[in-house]
């Protein structure tokens, strides 16, 4: 762990990554009680330019609501959706791709087509059609986000589960007749882990990206404020006021660059071959 | 002091009499924006708002209405109403053609009737108190009806009740006549070409009845799919004529101010788009009148006007638009009052139940409308959950009653006969339609008052049945009242006389000219 640390500390990308990252977590905690008034309040009167009053810092929007307000607030749906569709994700495509790897044959023909029938949709397309019809709202969301990304991770896991399932230590513990269960948990995902560790951060940055795409089309939960909702409602009035689209845009951009940095970093941690010394 | 008062006096000639002030100059070609593209340009069988735009320049009907409603000579020159109400005769102006050169006579008005009352629903409920209609000579018409109907002079507007030609369509199947791709009518302007999704051409009508009309060469209607594009078309010096609600709201101010550009709200009195938010009076906590009240009490709509519609329209007071006959705001008010709104959500035992609300998803300007209305009542302590939905699926959920607050807005039709008492009169419920009485609001001295006041004579009893009948409908908040929606048009200063009438563009462009 403590080799792990080191390592990601000393990538450039990784460090920035985890600055980015922590201060987009600080926000969405801590934001709300800095800021107790609801995104939604309208409290100026609307397309205040920034910087002109202290209490608005990023200036109104179209309603007079507060642009600040709501990048706060946004950060704490786009990361729990980014984070909760990932896990979901996660939590379906690691057995799936776990089970056809490790059993192969017909399982892994059954399990793989299956994939694949979900990998040969456009995956946005796909979110789009399912928010539609389930009716827009966070559940709806991160369900259609989660089922759209998770083939990936299934097929990742299965290629790692796969090379590792020829190892020594595997077919000793195959030999020495452990259950499957516990051989596929305790000794071969352990070791598939790294890869997915990577993924997965990246995994979290495509889930704000296309959360952000959903709201931008109207498509996000009408309840709660996100980045992408203030850009697609700023955006046909760009040319009167650049402030109310360009902040949150700006805010996915960070977000989603810190995580890709972090994916970076996490891949120079935990790749042994790159991460000794003197590569 | 009173130059300001001879200023306003020369403004207000200026703007109900410019012939006085300027003459009008012949010849030149207006291109106009129609949004979305009609679907077809035979007025009497589609009603869509593009199809009356275009269509109303080739079609006319018996009358036109002024500003304040008045009816105003078109194809009738004349009409009288005899002593019992019952019986209308209009006199024709003679010397019309159609645009093929076949005369107008009487024999094409009582056609158009009868072909109206098959294929326009609206004209087919207008004219259900007709018993019959006769022509004892080639230019009177004569209208007999079962009992009085006091509104039956406010249904004679080209988009109502069109004029068609007999001998084109007497005989065939109307729906598949060739004529209706290339309609033939009376109006000032004839229809030349349709280059689909590209424009439409219309050309001057060179035998029109009116001597030295119209004063435009062409007209193109311009078909711009997308709505920034059609605000970047005006600015570019593509199109001229902004027709209301061709762009986006806030795109108005912008192009107000541009260079050479007037704005106006006029041209939509008869419609009076009225915007209120439908509140079910079946359920929940909505079903308490207080609580009904309290919303209305709790909502900033001068906020919505300013805001939200750029300043433009008027706050409502009541269930008629203050353009519709006998409009009176001698009615309880209710201003911009969050405590008393709370105060009237105590007494009425609220106790933060979830309460649905579903926006219009008519496009950005009544998103945001959905989103500030929310925020208002949420301020108040009313709990409000906003449903995402599409607009086939809003009227459904409307229509099925399976709704607490709904946005809407309603045409009214000059006449509370004719578009206000659908909205309110109990026998105007009915499951899976949703421009009736959806809010299931059921009292009878307001079904009484409507169907007295649609037969009473003379207009004075109408006037005092109707005054009762808003003030106990604003007592009560059947729905909340919300703006009277104004869809501004845009044009170019140099575009004049476009806006005549009560129904504006969409009375065809006979009266205007180009200052060159």
């Amino acid at each position: 762990m403590k080799q792990f640390w080191k390592s990601m500390l000393r990538s450039p990308s990784g460090v920035i990554g985890l600055v980015i990252l922590i201060l987009a977590i600080a926000a969405a905690l801590f934001g709300p009680l800095l800021f107790p008034n609801s995104p939604w309040r309208m409290v100026q009167r609307p397309f205040l330019p920034p910087f002109t009053l202290s209490a608005v810092p990023l200036g109104t929007d179209a309603l007079g609501r507060d642009v600040f307000a709501g990048m706060i607030f946004g950060a704490r749906v786009s990361l729990l959706v980014g984070l909760v569709s990932t896990l979901v994700a996660l939590v379906v495509g690691m057995p799936i791709g776990a089970m056809a790897g490790y059993f192969g044959g017909k399982v892994d023909d059954a399990l793989m087509r299956f994939t694949e029938f979900f990998q040969t949709i456009p995956s946005f397309a796909l979110a789009i059609v399912l928010v539609a019809i389930l009716q827009p709202s966070i559940y709806s969301i991160v369900a259609s986000i989660a089922l759209v990304s998770w083939p990936p991770v299934a097929r990742l896991v299965r290629g790692e589960v796969l090379s590792l399932r020829t190892r020594e230590y595997v077919q000793a513990a195959i030999v020495t007749g452990q259950s499957n269960t516990w051989i596929i948990l305790r000794e071969i995902l352990p070791n598939a882990l790294s890869p997915v560790i990577v993924l997965a951060s990246l995994m979290v940055a495509t889930a704000i990206l296309l959360e952000s795409s959903l709201s931008f089309l109207g498509l996000g939960d009408p309840n709660l404020i996100s980045w992408g909702y203030m850009v697609g409602a700023g955006r046909t009035v760009i040319r009167q006021a650049w402030w109310i689209t360009v902040f949150p845009g700006v805010a996915i951009l960070i977000s989603v660059l810190g995580l890709n940095l972090i994916g970076e970093g996490l891949n120079d941690a935990l790749n042994p071959r790159l991460s000794r010394e003197g590569r | 002091m009173p130059k300001r008062v001879l200023l306003g006096l020369l403004l207000a000639c200026g703007l109900t009499a410019p012939a006085l002030a300027q003459e009008p100059k012949t010849g030149g070609v207006i291109n106009a924006v129609i949004q979305p593209e009609p679907p077809g340009l035979m007025l009497a069988q589609i009603q869509n708002g593009p199809t009356q735009m275009v269509s109303g320049n080739i079609f006319e009907g018996l009358l036109r209405y002024s500003p304040k409603l008045e009816p105003q000579p078109e194809l009738a020159e004349s009409w009288s109403i005899s002593e019992d109400a019952k019986s209308y005769t209009f006199k024709l102006r003679k010397g019309v053609t159609w645009h093929d050169g076949k005369p107008f006579t009487a024999a094409d008005v009582l056609f158009s009737v009868e072909m109206l009352k098959q294929t326009h629903a609206r004209a087919r409920n207008n004219l259900a108190q007709v018993d019959k209609v006769e022509a004892p000579d080639e230019y009177t018409v004569v209208f007999t009806l079962k009992q009085p109907f006091g509104p039956f002079l406010g249904i004679f507007e080209v988009g109502s009740m069109p004029m068609v030609p007999k001998h084109l369509y007497e005989g065939t199947d109307w729906k598949t006549n060739p004529y209706n791709n290339a309609p033939v009518g009376t109006g000032p302007f004839v229809f030349k070409e349709w280059q689909k999704g590209s424009f439409i051409r219309l050309v001057k009508n060179p035998n029109y009845h009116e001597k030295g009309k119209p004063y435009l060469d062409e007209i193109y209607w311009q078909i711009i799919p997308d709505a920034a594009a059609r605000s970047v078309a005006y600015e570019t010096g593509k199109v001229d004529v902004l027709p209301g609600g061709s762009i986006e709201n806030f795109d108005v101010p912008r192009l107000s101010k541009l260079k050479d550009t007037c704005v106006t709200g006029a041209g939509w009195e008869f419609f009076s788009p009225l915007a209120w938010l439908w509140l079910n009076n079946r359920q929940g906590p909505l079903a308490d009148k207080r609580v009904r009240q309290a919303v209305m009490y709790a909502i900033d709509r001068d906020f919505a006007k300013d805001v939200i519609w750029n300043g433009l329209g008027k706050v409502a007071t009541g269930p008629s638009a203050s353009t519709i006959k006998y409009y009176t705001d001698d009615v309880p008010k209710y201003p911009h009052d969050p405590a008393k709104a709370k105060a009237l959500l105590k007494e009425a035992g609220y106790k933060g139940e979830k309460i649905r609300l579903l926006p219009l998803a008519y496009g950005e300007t009544w998103q945001r409308w959905g989103e500030a209305v929310k925020q208002n009542l949420m301020d108040v302590g009313i709990n409000i959950e906003t449903i995402a939905t599409d607009v086939a699926g809003g009227n459904q959920k409307i229509g099925d009653w399976d709704y607490d607050i709904a946005f809407t807005y309603l045409y009214q039709y000059g006449d509370p006969a004719l578009g206000v008492g659908r909205n309110y009169v109990s026998s105007a419920i009915a499951k899976g339609q949703v421009f009736n009485n959806v809010e299931g609001y059921s009292n009878p001295e307001i079904d009484k008052l409507f169907a007295d006041g649609a037969v009473a004579t003379p207009d004075s009893k109408r006037k005092e049945i109707y005054e009762k009948a808003q003030k106990i409908l604003v007592e009560d908040v059947p729905v909340a009242w919300m703006l009277e929606l104004q869809f501004p048009t845009i044009t170019r200063c140099k575009v004049k006389n476009l806006i005549t009438t009560a129904i504006g563009v969409n009375d065809g462009f006979k009266d205007a000219w180009l200052d060159k």
